[in-house]
């Protein structure tokens, strides 16, 4: 076992991929001599070789089209996209071409890619650095959307969406790239790319989320239990899409509420989407009407007002207590435990 | 049209006389045969399927009437193992790559079957987006090269094509890596009633290749012989690690860009009549009856065993069903995801299992 960052499961998953086939390429921009702009392939084309962990020119829909050419061909390319808010030039690619070449030639030619993208907010980056619009991709047919927020889940699901015949748009919180450190064995083990996870069990409320927001979910759940005696349930969706409705389904039978939870503007969000099933299949489960803690349907803001943008732990408390006192409004005197 | 630094090839003149020394292979007269055959055997398909659409037996078909001598030349120039990334007006260069007529009437009808082809089997499905296979193309030919095949990456877009960034990118991308891939553009002279001189201030588009290392030339597009030549020299060159190449084909559009489109709108009569005296059929049957290879006989039980073919073709494509339609969700994945199963059953509850043979 070995104590890792979010990042450093990536860089150890790559290597892992890369070790048992040899079809594993890595492209993008920066990716080589310098180990990534994050350092998410440090080491690596000094290890694999500058055949094998390629440095681009500048350049996303190429980074994203000849991806498509070399899967087709038989390799297993991890292409990077430097920031998410880069990764626009290979949507075309990545809409007309990879998500649809096993569908439009009746499965003779495919597309096993991972695209790679650091994504949302928190580091203070310039503009266009801070974009969550997983939505997007979410949006598109015959695409995987997956969103790992601890190492763990980061290697086991990156090794997974390497080894996956089909395109995944694999997106790393770079908020929390370095902020936990966790035991990550390398045992070449991927994780199931279509199971949510449930971190936490509860009864009272389910807590709904993905990505950085995870953190500040998990500490609102903490919170909610030690200070309000509010048993909140904590599911990672993860794996955007295909979704796992069945888990979030499966808890919020159970309590009866629930709070969506992402960075990412709130209209056509992918909470949005989660809500919509919550009320086609999950109606009469619920106790209170579904909560959504999203940011807010602007232009992420620069660096000096994004803290009042992102989301907070205090939100999500709001939301949940909510729901939870739902007709009534929850005061903070009715909630508050008699020790705390 | 020719820039005085990017070499220009033609052997064969509109009239059929020859400029130059031609090639030792225009002495082959089972090779030039072929090329013949497989120009009127485009021709005679492009002609059926424009009749086709018009009485409501197929969609929208792009015709590459006049381009004949461009799409056999270098299809001709391939290996079999060589790789095409073809555009929607290549279905000519398809068939000489062995697509099926069938299978070419499949993808025009909207069956996605007619891309699933026996052969080649690594070759692209046509591509509509403008300009995107290019990289497709680029990264094949890293693949192929990381693995040490000598195979070539061949793709093709038209005028209208090169202005798009994703050409410019796809052809920076070959040089840095010195892949093994040619760049073929189709310089029709439209983008549907774009003209070329709208759509670039460049005196030529072979040039463009300059910009970032890759040797550009022009040739006569509609001189098979010339094509076939510069192709197969690029690939020969591009096989022996010397890298990409792309290769300017100046070539008229003689019809419609396609049968949704009208080009008697923005297009002079008088110009399409000038542009017909050049159009490469009569050209090269001009030099194989000079060389005492064709007669009139040949001409006719060519075109007769052709229609046969292509009547054949199209009655296999009238009798077979439509695809099943739960078939749209079977190779969106590899395994069916659990998320569609019930939208799955959805379809197969509302229309069944069977295809409904329209």
């Amino acid at each position: 076992m070995t104590e890792v960052t979010l990042v450093q499961a990536v860089s150890m998953a790559l290597a892992r991929a890369m070790e048992e086939d040899e079809n594993v390429v890595l492209l993008g921009e920066d990716v080589g001599v310098n180990g990534g702009v994050f350092r998410a392939t440090k080491g690596l084309q000094k290890k694999f070789g500058s055949e094998r962990v390629i440095d681009t020119p500048l350049a996303e829909a190429a980074i994203a089209g000849v991806a498509v050419g070399m899967a087709a061909q038989g390799l297993r390319p991890v292409a990077e996209f430097q920031f998410m808010g880069f990764s626009y030039p290979g949507l075309d690619q990545i809409i007309c071409h990879a998500s649809r070449l096993r569908n439009r030639t009746r499965g003779r030619l495919s597309c096993p890619i991972v695209y790679r993208a650091p994504y949302g907010g928190g580091i203070h980056g310039p503009e266009h650095h801070s974009e969550s619009t997983e939505a997007l991709y979410a949006h598109i047919p015959g695409l995987r959307v997956v969103i790992p927020s601890s190492p763990v889940r980061a290697y086991g699901l990156l090794l997974a969406a390497i080894r996956d015949p089909d395109p995944v748009i694999f997106l790393e919180p770079k908020r929390i790239y370095r902020a936990v450190k966790q035991d990550v064995e390398d045992d070449g083990e991927a994780l199931p790319l279509d199971l949510c996870f449930t971190l936490r069990d509860g009864d009272d409320v389910t807590l709904v989320t993905w990505g950085a927001a995870v953190k500040e979910t998990l500490a609102a759940a903490e919170t909610l239990d030690s200070r309000y005696d509010i048993d909140a349930a904590v599911i990672d969706v993860a794996t955007l899409t295909p979704l796992d409705m069945d888990t979030i389904l499966a808890s919020v039978e159970k309590t009866g509420r629930c709070v969506i939870v992402h960075e990412a503007p709130s209209t056509g969000g992918f909470g949005a989407e989660i809500a919509a099933r919550l009320a086609e299949r999950g109606l009469l489960s619920l106790l209170s009407p579904i909560e959504r803690v999203t940011g807010y349907d602007v232009v992420p803001p620069g660096a000096r007002t994004e803290h009042r943008y992102l989301i907070n732990e205090d939100r999500i408390i709001a939301a949940a207590r909510r729901a939870v006192f739902f007709p009534e409004a929850p005061t903070e005197q009715d909630h508050t435990m008699e020790d705390a | 049209m020719a820039d005085e630094k990017i070499p220009y090839t033609q052997y064969l003149q509109a009239d059929g006389s020859v400029v130059g020394n031609l090639p030792e292979f225009a002495e082959d007269q089972e090779l030039v045969l072929a090329l013949y055959r497989h120009m009127n055997r485009a021709r005679r398909f492009d002609t059926k399927a424009v009749a086709m659409q018009r009485t409501g037996r197929l969609p929208t078909f792009p015709p590459a009437l006049g381009q004949e001598a461009f799409h056999v030349g270098f299809a001709s120039a391939m290996s079999a193992d060589d790789i095409l990334f073809p555009t929607y007006r290549d279905g000519p260069a398809q068939m000489v790559r062995g697509v099926q007529l069938e299978e070419l009437l499949l993808f025009t009808a909207g069956d996605e079957r007619g891309s699933d082809f026996q052969v080649p089997r690594c070759d692209f499905p046509q591509a509509i987006p403008i300009a995107t296979q290019t990289a497709h193309a680029v990264g094949a030919a890293y693949a192929m090269k990381l693995r040490g095949e000598k195979s070539v990456a061949v793709t093709t877009i038209g005028d209208g094509g090169s202005s798009k960034g994703d050409f410019y990118e796809a052809m920076n991308f070959a040089g840095v890596w010195q892949a093994p891939v040619i760049f073929l553009i189709n310089n029709n002279g439209w983008a549907i009633s774009t003209p070329r001189d709208r759509q670039s201030a460049a005196p030529t588009l072979a040039q463009k290749g300059d910009a970032v290392g890759v040797p550009g030339q022009q040739v006569d597009g509609n001189d098979v012989l010339a094509v076939y030549h510069v192709v197969s020299e690029a690939i020969a060159a591009a096989r022996s690690g010397k890298g990409p190449a792309l290769i300017e084909a100046l070539t008229h559009r003689l019809t419609d860009h396609s049968t949704a489109d009208d080009a008697s709108r923005y297009r002079d009569a008088d110009l399409l009549s000038e542009q017909w005296k050049e159009e490469p059929m009569i050209r090269l049957r001009t030099y194989l009856s000079n060389q005492g290879w064709w007669g009139k006989e040949d001409e006719e039980s060519m075109l007769t065993e052709l229609d046969q073919e292509i009547e054949r073709a199209v009655e296999n494509f009238e009798a077979s069903d439509a695809p099943e339609a739960a078939a749209m969700f079977d190779y969106m994945y590899a395994e069916l995801p659990a998320d569609l199963m019930a939208q799955r059953a959805e379809v197969i509850a509302a229309h069944g299992h069977e295809g409904d043979g329209s």
